[in-house]
Protein backbone atom coordinates (compact mmCIF):
# COMPACT_ATOMS: atom_id res chain seq x y z
CA UNK A 1 0.00 0.00 0.00
CA UNK A 2 1.07 3.41 -0.66
CA UNK A 3 1.84 6.26 1.77
CA UNK A 4 -1.23 8.29 3.96
CA UNK A 5 -0.75 11.68 3.74
CA UNK A 6 -1.98 13.97 6.37
CA UNK A 7 -3.43 17.68 5.85
CA UNK A 8 -2.10 19.98 8.42
CA UNK A 9 -3.66 23.32 9.02
CA UNK A 10 -1.15 25.86 10.52
CA UNK A 11 -0.76 29.21 11.03
CA UNK A 12 2.49 31.15 11.64
CA UNK A 13 3.43 29.88 14.31
CA UNK A 14 2.99 25.76 13.07
CA UNK A 15 0.48 23.46 12.93
CA UNK A 16 -3.37 24.04 14.44
CA UNK A 17 -3.95 21.90 17.56
CA UNK A 18 -6.95 20.83 15.97
CA UNK A 19 -5.02 19.39 13.27
CA UNK A 20 -2.89 16.76 15.75
CA UNK A 21 -5.80 14.38 15.97
CA UNK A 22 -5.70 13.95 12.17
CA UNK A 23 -2.20 12.86 12.55
CA UNK A 24 -2.85 10.01 15.36
CA UNK A 25 -5.49 9.15 12.75
CA UNK A 26 -3.32 9.12 10.17
CA UNK A 27 -0.44 7.30 11.73
CA UNK A 28 -3.24 4.37 12.76
CA UNK A 29 -3.63 3.90 9.12
CA UNK A 30 -0.68 3.72 8.11
CA UNK A 31 0.34 1.05 10.26
CA UNK A 32 -2.92 -0.61 8.95
CA UNK A 33 -1.84 -0.28 5.52
CA UNK A 34 2.19 -0.49 6.47
CA UNK A 35 3.08 2.82 3.97
CA UNK A 36 4.85 5.95 5.74
CA UNK A 37 2.69 9.06 7.29
CA UNK A 38 3.04 11.78 5.36
CA UNK A 39 2.05 15.59 6.31
CA UNK A 40 1.70 18.09 3.83
CA UNK A 41 1.33 21.95 4.68
CA UNK A 42 -0.25 24.94 2.59
CA UNK A 43 -0.22 28.83 2.71
CA UNK A 44 2.60 31.70 2.59
CA UNK A 45 5.40 31.23 4.46
CA UNK A 46 4.55 27.99 6.13
CA UNK A 47 8.26 27.38 7.23
CA UNK A 48 7.70 26.66 10.66
CA UNK A 49 4.35 24.62 10.04
CA UNK A 50 6.63 22.40 8.12
CA UNK A 51 9.21 22.27 10.60
CA UNK A 52 6.73 21.37 12.95
CA UNK A 53 4.58 19.09 11.41
CA UNK A 54 7.97 17.22 10.83
CA UNK A 55 8.01 16.11 14.08
CA UNK A 56 4.75 13.80 13.34
CA UNK A 57 5.89 12.74 10.04
CA UNK A 58 8.60 10.96 7.84
CA UNK A 59 8.48 13.58 5.40
CA UNK A 60 6.48 16.93 4.93
CA UNK A 61 5.52 18.10 2.02
CA UNK A 62 5.52 22.54 2.08
CA UNK A 63 3.32 23.84 -0.41
CA UNK A 64 4.79 27.82 0.02
CA UNK A 65 3.44 30.47 -2.55
CA UNK A 66 2.15 33.62 -2.04
CA UNK A 67 -0.87 33.02 -4.29
CA UNK A 68 -2.01 30.16 -1.53
CA UNK A 69 -2.04 32.76 1.10
CA UNK A 70 -5.71 32.55 1.65
CA UNK A 71 -7.66 29.19 2.43
CA UNK A 72 -9.95 28.72 -1.03
CA UNK A 73 -11.04 25.41 -1.70
CA UNK A 74 -10.54 26.42 -5.16
CA UNK A 75 -6.68 27.11 -4.90
CA UNK A 76 -5.73 24.41 -1.81
CA UNK A 77 -7.65 21.80 -3.33
CA UNK A 78 -5.41 21.03 -6.43
CA UNK A 79 -2.66 21.03 -3.92
CA UNK A 80 -4.02 18.18 -1.63
CA UNK A 81 -4.65 16.33 -5.44
CA UNK A 82 -0.89 17.02 -6.43
CA UNK A 83 0.79 15.92 -2.75
CA UNK A 84 -1.34 12.65 -3.26
CA UNK A 85 0.38 12.09 -6.30
CA UNK A 86 3.84 13.27 -5.45
CA UNK A 87 3.74 10.84 -2.00
CA UNK A 88 2.30 8.47 -3.98
CA UNK A 89 -0.19 8.18 -1.14
CA UNK A 90 -3.69 5.93 -1.00
CA UNK A 91 -5.11 7.68 1.39
CA UNK A 92 -5.22 11.83 2.23
CA UNK A 93 -6.99 12.75 5.61
CA UNK A 94 -7.77 15.81 7.55
CA UNK A 95 -9.26 17.51 10.78
CA UNK A 96 -13.23 17.94 10.11
CA UNK A 97 -12.50 21.12 10.94
CA UNK A 98 -14.71 24.11 8.91
CA UNK A 99 -11.60 24.32 6.32
CA UNK A 100 -11.37 20.44 5.97
CA UNK A 101 -15.02 19.66 5.24
CA UNK A 102 -14.74 22.53 2.55
CA UNK A 103 -11.59 21.28 0.87
CA UNK A 104 -11.26 17.50 1.07
CA UNK A 105 -14.26 16.63 -0.42
CA UNK A 106 -13.23 18.51 -3.41
CA UNK A 107 -9.56 17.28 -3.12
CA UNK A 108 -11.44 13.77 -3.64
CA UNK A 109 -13.14 14.90 -6.52
CA UNK A 110 -9.96 16.17 -8.05
CA UNK A 111 -8.27 12.84 -7.30
CA UNK A 112 -11.82 10.38 -8.32
CA UNK A 113 -11.84 9.28 -5.07
CA UNK A 114 -14.39 8.03 -2.75
CA UNK A 115 -14.68 9.69 1.08
CA UNK A 116 -15.71 9.06 4.98
CA UNK A 117 -16.49 12.03 6.56
CA UNK A 118 -16.43 12.53 10.37
CA UNK A 119 -14.73 9.37 10.58
CA UNK A 120 -14.41 7.86 14.58
CA UNK A 121 -12.23 4.79 14.10
CA UNK A 122 -10.04 3.23 11.53
CA UNK A 123 -10.77 -0.47 10.94
CA UNK A 124 -8.52 -0.94 8.12
CA UNK A 125 -6.36 0.57 5.10
CA UNK A 126 -10.03 1.29 3.60
CA UNK A 127 -12.91 0.78 6.39
CA UNK A 128 -13.62 3.37 8.63
CA UNK A 129 -16.61 4.07 11.47
CA UNK A 130 -18.19 7.27 11.52
CA UNK A 131 -21.50 8.71 12.82
CA UNK A 132 -24.88 9.13 10.81
CA UNK A 133 -28.06 10.09 11.55
CA UNK A 134 -27.33 13.15 14.26
CA UNK A 135 -24.83 10.40 16.34
CA UNK A 136 -27.68 7.52 16.80
CA UNK A 137 -25.73 5.02 14.59
CA UNK A 138 -22.72 4.22 13.63
CA UNK A 139 -21.89 2.92 10.35
CA UNK A 140 -18.81 0.74 9.38
CA UNK A 141 -18.10 2.37 5.87
CA UNK A 142 -15.46 0.79 2.99
CA UNK A 143 -14.45 3.04 0.58
CA UNK A 144 -13.46 1.65 -2.80
CA UNK A 145 -10.76 3.11 -5.44
CA UNK A 146 -7.26 3.19 -5.70
CA UNK A 147 -7.08 6.18 -3.29
CA UNK A 148 -9.20 7.01 -0.15
CA UNK A 149 -9.88 10.54 1.45
CA UNK A 150 -11.05 10.98 5.05
CA UNK A 151 -11.97 13.83 7.47
CA UNK A 152 -11.26 12.87 11.20
CA UNK A 153 -13.25 14.06 14.13
CA UNK A 154 -11.30 15.57 16.18
CA UNK A 155 -12.36 14.66 19.31
CA UNK A 156 -12.46 10.86 18.15
CA UNK A 157 -8.51 10.63 18.41
CA UNK A 158 -6.00 11.78 20.72
CA UNK A 159 -3.47 14.71 19.49
CA UNK A 160 -0.10 12.85 17.76
CA UNK A 161 2.44 13.59 20.59
CA UNK A 162 5.25 13.54 17.90
CA UNK A 163 9.17 12.66 18.53
CA UNK A 164 9.49 12.15 14.69
CA UNK A 165 11.91 13.88 12.27
CA UNK A 166 10.76 13.78 8.82
CA UNK A 167 12.62 15.32 5.99
CA UNK A 168 10.63 18.71 4.79
CA UNK A 169 10.23 19.26 0.89
CA UNK A 170 9.52 22.77 -0.63
CA UNK A 171 7.30 22.17 -3.33
CA UNK A 172 7.52 23.93 -6.47
CA UNK A 173 3.88 25.52 -6.81
CA UNK A 174 2.56 25.53 -10.44
CA UNK A 175 0.19 27.91 -11.75
CA UNK A 176 -2.83 28.95 -9.15
CA UNK A 177 -6.13 29.36 -10.52
CA UNK A 178 -8.50 30.43 -7.79
CA UNK A 179 -11.28 29.89 -10.56
CA UNK A 180 -13.12 33.60 -9.91
CA UNK A 181 -12.94 33.19 -6.06
CA UNK A 182 -11.30 35.37 -3.45
CA UNK A 183 -11.34 35.71 -0.02
CA UNK A 184 -12.73 39.06 0.87
CA UNK A 185 -11.75 39.26 4.55
CA UNK A 186 -11.92 37.03 7.87
CA UNK A 187 -13.64 38.63 10.34
CA UNK A 188 -12.63 36.55 13.53
CA UNK A 189 -15.72 37.20 15.98
CA UNK A 190 -14.47 35.20 19.24
CA UNK A 191 -10.97 37.16 20.30
CA UNK A 192 -11.17 36.28 23.71
CA UNK A 193 -8.45 34.30 25.80
CA UNK A 194 -10.74 31.05 25.67
CA UNK A 195 -9.73 27.67 24.12
CA UNK A 196 -11.60 26.60 20.79
CA UNK A 197 -14.52 24.86 21.72
CA UNK A 198 -13.15 21.46 19.81
CA UNK A 199 -10.35 21.68 22.63
CA UNK A 200 -11.76 22.75 25.80
CA UNK A 201 -11.36 20.72 29.06
CA UNK A 202 -15.10 22.14 30.05
CA UNK A 203 -17.88 23.72 27.77
CA UNK A 204 -20.37 25.58 29.06
CA UNK A 205 -23.26 25.76 26.92
CA UNK A 206 -26.87 27.42 26.98
CA UNK A 207 -30.06 26.95 25.16
CA UNK A 208 -33.18 28.14 24.38
CA UNK A 209 -34.30 28.89 27.59
CA UNK A 210 -31.92 31.29 28.26
CA UNK A 211 -34.39 33.44 26.07
CA UNK A 212 -31.69 36.37 24.98
CA UNK A 213 -28.61 37.04 24.04
CA UNK A 214 -27.46 39.57 26.91
CA UNK A 215 -28.63 36.34 29.47
CA UNK A 216 -25.56 34.79 28.04
CA UNK A 217 -23.36 37.92 30.18
CA UNK A 218 -23.62 35.01 33.58
CA UNK A 219 -22.94 32.05 31.67
CA UNK A 220 -19.51 34.09 30.32
CA UNK A 221 -18.64 34.29 33.98
CA UNK A 222 -19.20 31.05 34.59
CA UNK A 223 -16.98 29.71 31.64
CA UNK A 224 -14.21 32.04 32.46
CA UNK A 225 -14.27 31.08 36.13
CA UNK A 226 -13.71 27.29 35.05
CA UNK A 227 -10.83 28.43 31.76
CA UNK A 228 -13.82 26.71 29.90
CA UNK A 229 -15.10 27.52 26.16
CA UNK A 230 -18.63 28.49 25.84
CA UNK A 231 -21.44 27.13 23.68
CA UNK A 232 -24.82 27.00 22.84
CA UNK A 233 -28.04 25.04 21.76
CA UNK A 234 -29.08 25.49 17.59
CA UNK A 235 -31.84 27.09 19.36
CA UNK A 236 -30.40 29.35 20.74
CA UNK A 237 -27.63 29.96 17.61
CA UNK A 238 -30.98 29.98 15.26
CA UNK A 239 -32.64 32.74 17.68
CA UNK A 240 -29.52 35.15 17.49
CA UNK A 241 -28.92 34.52 21.13
CA UNK A 242 -25.32 33.80 20.53
CA UNK A 243 -23.14 33.42 16.81
CA UNK A 244 -23.46 30.63 14.84
CA UNK A 245 -20.00 29.43 15.58
CA UNK A 246 -20.93 28.51 18.81
CA UNK A 247 -23.16 25.78 17.99
CA UNK A 248 -22.77 22.49 19.21
CA UNK A 249 -24.66 19.63 17.54
CA UNK A 250 -25.03 17.67 14.66
CA UNK A 251 -24.74 20.45 12.22
CA UNK A 252 -22.08 22.33 14.56
CA UNK A 253 -19.37 21.88 16.51
CA UNK A 254 -19.06 18.15 17.97
CA UNK A 255 -16.91 18.15 21.67
CA UNK A 256 -15.69 16.30 23.85
CA UNK A 257 -14.38 18.07 26.95
CA UNK A 258 -14.40 16.45 30.73
CA UNK A 259 -17.17 18.58 31.71
CA UNK A 260 -19.76 19.97 29.84
CA UNK A 261 -22.62 22.00 31.77
CA UNK A 262 -25.58 22.12 29.38
CA UNK A 263 -27.74 25.49 31.02
CA UNK A 264 -31.31 25.47 30.17
CA UNK A 265 -30.85 23.18 26.58
CA UNK A 266 -33.94 20.76 26.61
CA UNK A 267 -31.94 18.02 24.63
CA UNK A 268 -32.71 17.75 21.19
CA UNK A 269 -31.20 14.58 19.54
CA UNK A 270 -29.41 16.94 17.45
CA UNK A 271 -27.99 19.07 19.77
CA UNK A 272 -26.75 15.39 21.86
CA UNK A 273 -25.24 14.20 18.85
CA UNK A 274 -22.58 16.72 19.48
CA UNK A 275 -21.78 16.64 23.35
CA UNK A 276 -22.14 13.19 23.91
CA UNK A 277 -19.10 12.23 23.90
CA UNK A 278 -18.61 14.34 26.96
CA UNK A 279 -16.56 12.43 30.10
CA UNK A 280 -19.19 14.54 32.42
CA UNK A 281 -22.21 15.98 31.64
CA UNK A 282 -24.40 18.39 33.88
CA UNK A 283 -27.72 19.80 33.13
CA UNK A 284 -29.29 22.64 34.50
CA UNK A 285 -32.95 22.39 33.39
CA UNK A 286 -35.93 24.10 35.54
CA UNK A 287 -37.94 21.10 33.93
CA UNK A 288 -37.29 17.60 35.24
CA UNK A 289 -38.69 15.87 32.39
CA UNK A 290 -36.03 17.18 29.59
CA UNK A 291 -34.25 14.48 27.79
CA UNK A 292 -31.01 16.34 28.74
CA UNK A 293 -31.28 14.73 31.90
CA UNK A 294 -31.05 10.91 30.68
CA UNK A 295 -27.56 11.55 29.20
CA UNK A 296 -26.71 13.97 32.45
CA UNK A 297 -24.37 12.55 34.93
CA UNK A 298 -25.22 14.95 37.60
CA UNK A 299 -28.74 17.00 36.95
CA UNK A 300 -30.18 20.04 38.60
CA UNK A 301 -33.77 20.82 38.39
CA UNK A 302 -33.82 25.25 38.63
CA UNK A 303 -33.86 27.89 36.92
CA UNK A 304 -30.25 29.51 35.71
CA UNK A 305 -31.44 32.92 37.24
CA UNK A 306 -31.10 31.11 40.59
CA UNK A 307 -28.48 28.05 39.69
CA UNK A 308 -25.81 30.12 37.86
CA UNK A 309 -25.16 32.44 40.01
CA UNK A 310 -25.00 29.87 42.71
CA UNK A 311 -22.67 27.63 41.00
CA UNK A 312 -20.49 30.70 40.19
CA UNK A 313 -19.93 31.85 44.27
CA UNK A 314 -19.33 28.20 44.81
CA UNK A 315 -16.61 27.36 42.29
CA UNK A 316 -15.00 30.56 43.70
CA UNK A 317 -15.52 29.48 47.28
CA UNK A 318 -13.60 25.94 45.84
CA UNK A 319 -10.85 27.77 44.28
CA UNK A 320 -9.95 30.10 47.03
CA UNK B 1 -31.02 34.03 -13.30
CA UNK B 2 -31.44 30.09 -13.77
CA UNK B 3 -31.18 28.32 -9.96
CA UNK B 4 -31.09 24.79 -9.79
CA UNK B 5 -31.96 23.21 -6.29
CA UNK B 6 -31.20 20.25 -4.92
CA UNK B 7 -33.94 18.48 -2.71
CA UNK B 8 -33.40 15.07 -0.42
CA UNK B 9 -36.19 12.97 1.07
CA UNK B 10 -35.04 11.96 4.73
CA UNK B 11 -36.68 9.80 7.65
CA UNK B 12 -37.94 12.34 9.80
CA UNK B 13 -34.98 12.83 12.81
CA UNK B 14 -37.17 13.16 15.37
CA UNK B 15 -37.69 9.13 15.45
CA UNK B 16 -35.88 6.54 17.06
CA UNK B 17 -33.97 4.69 15.15
CA UNK B 18 -34.88 0.73 14.35
CA UNK B 19 -31.92 -1.42 14.11
CA UNK B 20 -31.89 -5.28 12.43
CA UNK B 21 -28.96 -7.94 11.12
CA UNK B 22 -26.52 -4.91 11.22
CA UNK B 23 -29.17 -2.38 8.99
CA UNK B 24 -31.51 0.34 9.75
CA UNK B 25 -34.96 -0.71 9.17
CA UNK B 26 -36.23 2.33 7.32
CA UNK B 27 -39.68 0.34 6.39
CA UNK B 28 -41.93 2.30 8.66
CA UNK B 29 -40.25 5.80 8.10
CA UNK B 30 -42.18 8.92 7.72
CA UNK B 31 -40.34 11.01 4.75
CA UNK B 32 -39.48 14.34 4.68
CA UNK B 33 -37.35 17.13 3.15
CA UNK B 34 -34.06 17.57 4.39
CA UNK B 35 -34.07 21.03 6.53
CA UNK B 36 -30.67 22.36 4.94
CA UNK B 37 -32.61 21.36 1.32
CA UNK B 38 -35.55 23.32 2.47
CA UNK B 39 -33.35 26.00 3.52
CA UNK B 40 -31.59 25.91 0.06
CA UNK B 41 -35.48 26.15 -1.58
CA UNK B 42 -35.78 29.17 0.36
CA UNK B 43 -32.69 30.80 -0.65
CA UNK B 44 -33.08 30.52 -4.26
CA UNK B 45 -36.96 31.75 -4.40
CA UNK B 46 -35.28 34.71 -2.36
CA UNK B 47 -32.99 35.00 -5.00
CA UNK B 48 -35.68 35.28 -7.51
CA UNK B 49 -37.90 37.62 -5.88
CA UNK B 50 -37.86 41.42 -5.29
CA UNK B 51 -38.90 40.86 -1.70
CA UNK B 52 -41.62 38.73 0.28
CA UNK B 53 -44.46 38.83 -1.67
CA UNK B 54 -42.43 40.70 -4.92
CA UNK B 55 -42.37 40.75 -8.25
CA UNK B 56 -40.03 37.53 -9.44
CA UNK B 57 -37.64 37.15 -11.79
CA UNK B 58 -35.66 34.11 -13.02
CA UNK B 59 -36.15 30.25 -12.37
CA UNK B 60 -35.86 27.77 -9.85
CA UNK B 61 -35.80 24.13 -11.03
CA UNK B 62 -35.59 21.56 -8.10
CA UNK B 63 -33.57 18.12 -8.49
CA UNK B 64 -34.37 15.00 -6.38
CA UNK B 65 -32.67 11.67 -6.74
CA UNK B 66 -35.15 8.42 -5.74
CA UNK B 67 -38.10 6.27 -5.90
CA UNK B 68 -42.03 7.48 -7.19
CA UNK B 69 -42.52 8.48 -3.74
CA UNK B 70 -40.29 11.44 -3.75
CA UNK B 71 -42.84 13.25 -5.73
CA UNK B 72 -44.27 14.05 -2.67
CA UNK B 73 -41.55 16.08 -1.53
CA UNK B 74 -41.15 17.56 -4.53
CA UNK B 75 -45.10 19.02 -4.98
CA UNK B 76 -43.83 20.65 -1.55
CA UNK B 77 -41.27 22.21 -3.02
CA UNK B 78 -43.10 23.75 -5.75
CA UNK B 79 -45.84 24.58 -3.84
CA UNK B 80 -42.76 26.81 -1.64
CA UNK B 81 -42.77 28.16 -5.15
CA UNK B 82 -40.69 26.35 -7.59
CA UNK B 83 -41.26 26.76 -10.92
CA UNK B 84 -40.58 22.98 -12.18
CA UNK B 85 -39.18 19.75 -10.96
CA UNK B 86 -36.95 17.27 -12.42
CA UNK B 87 -37.03 13.58 -10.34
CA UNK B 88 -34.11 11.17 -11.19
CA UNK B 89 -35.13 7.43 -10.67
CA UNK B 90 -32.95 5.92 -8.23
CA UNK B 91 -32.89 3.80 -5.27
CA UNK B 92 -31.57 7.00 -2.90
CA UNK B 93 -30.27 4.27 0.32
CA UNK B 94 -27.23 3.33 -1.90
CA UNK B 95 -26.36 6.53 -3.11
CA UNK B 96 -23.25 8.10 -2.05
CA UNK B 97 -22.28 11.53 -1.87
CA UNK B 98 -20.37 10.64 -5.61
CA UNK B 99 -23.44 9.05 -7.07
CA UNK B 100 -25.33 12.44 -5.80
CA UNK B 101 -22.64 14.54 -7.16
CA UNK B 102 -22.21 12.60 -10.53
CA UNK B 103 -25.87 12.86 -11.41
CA UNK B 104 -26.09 16.70 -10.25
CA UNK B 105 -23.17 17.17 -12.85
CA UNK B 106 -24.91 15.76 -15.37
CA UNK B 107 -28.19 17.42 -14.79
CA UNK B 108 -26.32 20.95 -14.57
CA UNK B 109 -24.83 20.13 -18.28
CA UNK B 110 -28.44 20.17 -19.69
CA UNK B 111 -29.78 22.80 -17.40
CA UNK B 112 -27.12 24.74 -17.75
CA UNK B 113 -28.30 27.04 -14.47
CA UNK B 114 -25.93 30.00 -13.23
CA UNK B 115 -26.24 29.31 -9.83
CA UNK B 116 -26.68 25.49 -7.77
CA UNK B 117 -27.91 25.63 -4.46
CA UNK B 118 -27.35 22.77 -1.72
CA UNK B 119 -28.31 21.92 1.33
CA UNK B 120 -24.60 21.63 3.45
CA UNK B 121 -25.69 18.21 4.60
CA UNK B 122 -28.21 15.86 4.68
CA UNK B 123 -29.18 14.93 8.32
CA UNK B 124 -29.75 10.82 7.80
CA UNK B 125 -26.08 10.69 6.17
CA UNK B 126 -24.48 13.50 7.17
CA UNK B 127 -21.61 13.76 4.67
CA UNK B 128 -21.56 17.23 3.57
CA UNK B 129 -19.48 16.44 0.40
CA UNK B 130 -22.05 16.56 -2.56
CA UNK B 131 -21.75 20.69 -2.92
CA UNK B 132 -18.00 20.44 -3.03
CA UNK B 133 -17.13 17.24 -4.86
CA UNK B 134 -20.15 18.72 -7.53
CA UNK B 135 -17.77 22.13 -7.73
CA UNK B 136 -14.63 20.16 -8.09
CA UNK B 137 -16.16 17.79 -11.25
CA UNK B 138 -17.35 21.10 -12.80
CA UNK B 139 -14.11 22.99 -11.99
CA UNK B 140 -16.83 25.85 -10.92
CA UNK B 141 -15.95 28.00 -7.63
CA UNK B 142 -17.73 27.16 -4.52
CA UNK B 143 -18.63 28.84 -1.88
CA UNK B 144 -20.23 26.13 1.15
CA UNK B 145 -21.94 26.75 4.39
CA UNK B 146 -23.18 29.95 3.68
CA UNK B 147 -24.77 32.62 6.03
CA UNK B 148 -25.76 34.71 3.17
CA UNK B 149 -25.40 35.68 -0.17
CA UNK B 150 -25.90 38.79 -1.78
CA UNK B 151 -25.91 38.66 -5.85
CA UNK B 152 -24.36 41.35 -7.99
CA UNK B 153 -26.44 43.15 -9.98
CA UNK B 154 -24.84 42.05 -13.41
CA UNK B 155 -25.59 38.57 -12.54
CA UNK B 156 -21.90 37.66 -12.54
CA UNK B 157 -20.85 36.81 -9.39
CA UNK B 158 -22.03 36.53 -5.34
CA UNK B 159 -20.90 37.71 -2.55
CA UNK B 160 -21.27 35.46 0.68
CA UNK B 161 -21.04 34.63 3.81
CA UNK B 162 -19.72 31.91 5.68
CA UNK B 163 -19.48 30.95 9.24
CA UNK B 164 -16.13 28.60 10.00
CA UNK B 165 -14.65 27.51 12.70
CA UNK B 166 -13.14 31.44 13.27
CA UNK B 167 -15.59 33.61 12.80
CA UNK B 168 -17.25 35.02 10.06
CA UNK B 169 -15.10 34.90 6.19
CA UNK B 170 -16.48 36.68 3.36
CA UNK B 171 -15.91 35.30 -0.10
CA UNK B 172 -16.83 36.62 -3.67
CA UNK B 173 -17.54 33.68 -5.94
CA UNK B 174 -17.85 34.04 -9.99
CA UNK B 175 -20.59 32.77 -11.62
CA UNK B 176 -21.73 29.75 -12.42
CA UNK B 177 -21.05 28.55 -9.19
CA UNK B 178 -22.01 26.14 -6.77
CA UNK B 179 -23.26 26.90 -2.86
CA UNK B 180 -24.36 24.96 0.06
CA UNK B 181 -26.26 26.85 3.02
CA UNK B 182 -26.13 27.01 6.96
CA UNK B 183 -28.94 27.65 9.08
CA UNK B 184 -28.56 31.79 9.25
CA UNK B 185 -29.18 31.71 5.43
CA UNK B 186 -32.95 32.15 6.25
CA UNK B 187 -32.48 35.52 8.33
CA UNK B 188 -34.65 38.50 7.18
CA UNK B 189 -31.89 40.16 5.09
CA UNK B 190 -29.42 36.90 4.51
CA UNK B 191 -30.07 36.66 0.80
CA UNK B 192 -30.73 39.28 -1.74
CA UNK B 193 -30.30 39.70 -5.98
CA UNK B 194 -29.13 43.36 -6.20
CA UNK B 195 -30.88 44.87 -9.31
CA UNK B 196 -34.05 43.01 -8.61
CA UNK B 197 -34.37 43.44 -4.68
CA UNK B 198 -33.34 46.83 -2.60
CA UNK B 199 -31.65 47.04 0.14
CA UNK B 200 -34.60 47.26 2.26
CA UNK B 201 -35.97 44.17 0.82
CA UNK B 202 -36.66 41.30 3.65
CA UNK B 203 -38.28 38.15 4.37
CA UNK B 204 -39.99 36.29 7.79
CA UNK B 205 -37.45 34.31 9.73
CA UNK B 206 -37.88 31.05 8.98
CA UNK B 207 -38.99 29.00 5.21
CA UNK B 208 -42.09 29.87 3.94
CA UNK B 209 -45.24 27.64 3.77
CA UNK B 210 -46.73 26.90 1.17
CA UNK B 211 -49.77 28.59 0.25
CA UNK B 212 -53.54 27.17 -0.62
CA UNK B 213 -52.65 29.29 -3.90
CA UNK B 214 -49.36 27.74 -4.30
CA UNK B 215 -50.41 24.17 -3.41
CA UNK B 216 -53.31 24.43 -6.14
CA UNK B 217 -50.32 25.90 -8.40
CA UNK B 218 -47.69 23.11 -7.57
CA UNK B 219 -50.53 20.73 -9.15
CA UNK B 220 -49.86 21.95 -12.61
CA UNK B 221 -46.35 22.30 -12.42
CA UNK B 222 -44.51 19.67 -14.27
CA UNK B 223 -42.01 16.99 -12.49
CA UNK B 224 -40.17 15.68 -15.27
CA UNK B 225 -38.78 12.06 -14.55
CA UNK B 226 -35.77 11.13 -15.77
CA UNK B 227 -33.50 7.76 -15.39
CA UNK B 228 -30.38 7.29 -15.10
CA UNK B 229 -29.81 5.81 -18.36
CA UNK B 230 -30.90 8.81 -20.36
CA UNK B 231 -28.39 11.12 -18.30
CA UNK B 232 -25.76 8.81 -19.27
CA UNK B 233 -24.13 8.63 -15.28
CA UNK B 234 -22.63 5.46 -13.88
CA UNK B 235 -24.45 5.98 -10.30
CA UNK B 236 -22.56 3.00 -8.39
CA UNK B 237 -21.12 4.30 -5.29
CA UNK B 238 -17.52 4.79 -3.80
CA UNK B 239 -18.62 4.19 -0.23
CA UNK B 240 -20.30 0.97 1.05
CA UNK B 241 -21.69 1.01 3.71
CA UNK B 242 -20.80 -2.56 6.09
CA UNK B 243 -22.38 -2.48 8.86
CA UNK B 244 -24.97 -0.43 11.15
CA UNK B 245 -24.88 -0.29 15.15
CA UNK B 246 -26.32 1.86 17.83
CA UNK B 247 -24.40 4.27 19.35
CA UNK B 248 -22.90 3.46 23.62
CA UNK B 249 -25.84 4.84 25.53
CA UNK B 250 -25.11 6.72 27.95
CA UNK B 251 -26.95 6.09 31.74
CA UNK B 252 -28.44 8.90 32.98
CA UNK B 253 -26.65 9.95 36.64
CA UNK B 254 -28.03 11.13 39.53
CA UNK B 255 -30.11 14.45 40.21
CA UNK B 256 -28.53 16.81 42.71
CA UNK B 257 -30.73 18.97 45.53
CA UNK B 258 -28.64 22.15 45.48
CA UNK B 259 -25.58 23.96 43.77
CA UNK B 260 -23.74 22.96 46.83
CA UNK B 261 -23.86 19.31 46.33
CA UNK B 262 -23.66 19.26 42.60
CA UNK B 263 -20.23 21.37 43.14
CA UNK B 264 -18.81 18.81 45.55
CA UNK B 265 -19.71 15.95 43.38
CA UNK B 266 -18.06 17.11 40.51
CA UNK B 267 -14.75 18.04 42.84
CA UNK B 268 -14.81 15.01 44.76
CA UNK B 269 -16.43 12.74 42.89
CA UNK B 270 -16.16 13.64 39.14
CA UNK B 271 -12.45 15.43 39.73
CA UNK B 272 -13.34 17.79 36.92
CA UNK B 273 -13.60 21.11 39.05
Amino acid sequence: MGAVLVFCESDDKGVRSSSLPALTAGAALAKASGGPLVAVVIGKGVGAAAADAAKHASRVLAYDDAKLEAPLAETWAPQLADAVKRAGASALLGTASSTGKDILPRAAALLGAGMASDITAVVAANKFKRPAYAGNAIEEVEIGGSVVVASVRQTAFPPSAGGAAGAVETVAVGAVDALGAELVALHATQKSARPDLGEAKVVVSGGRGMREGKNFKVLEELTDLLGGALGASRAAADAGMVPNELQVGQTGRVVAPQLYIAVAISGAIQHLAGMKGSKVIVAINKNPEEPIFQVADYGLVDTWEKAIPALIAEVKKLKG
Amino acid sequence: MKILVTCKRVPNPEHKLKFGGGKIDLGAASWQLNTFDEYAVETALRLTEAGKGGARSGEVVALSIGPKDVQQQLRGVLAMGADRAILVGGDDATLDAWSVARVVKAVVEREKPDLVVLGKQAVDGDSNQVGQILAGLLGWPQATFLASIRLAADGKSATVTREVDAGVEEKRVRLPAVVTVDLRIIGKKAVRAEGLAGADAEWDESPRYASLKGIMAAKKKEIKDVTLAELGVDAAPTMKVTAYEAPPQRQAGVKVASVEELVAKLHNEAKVI
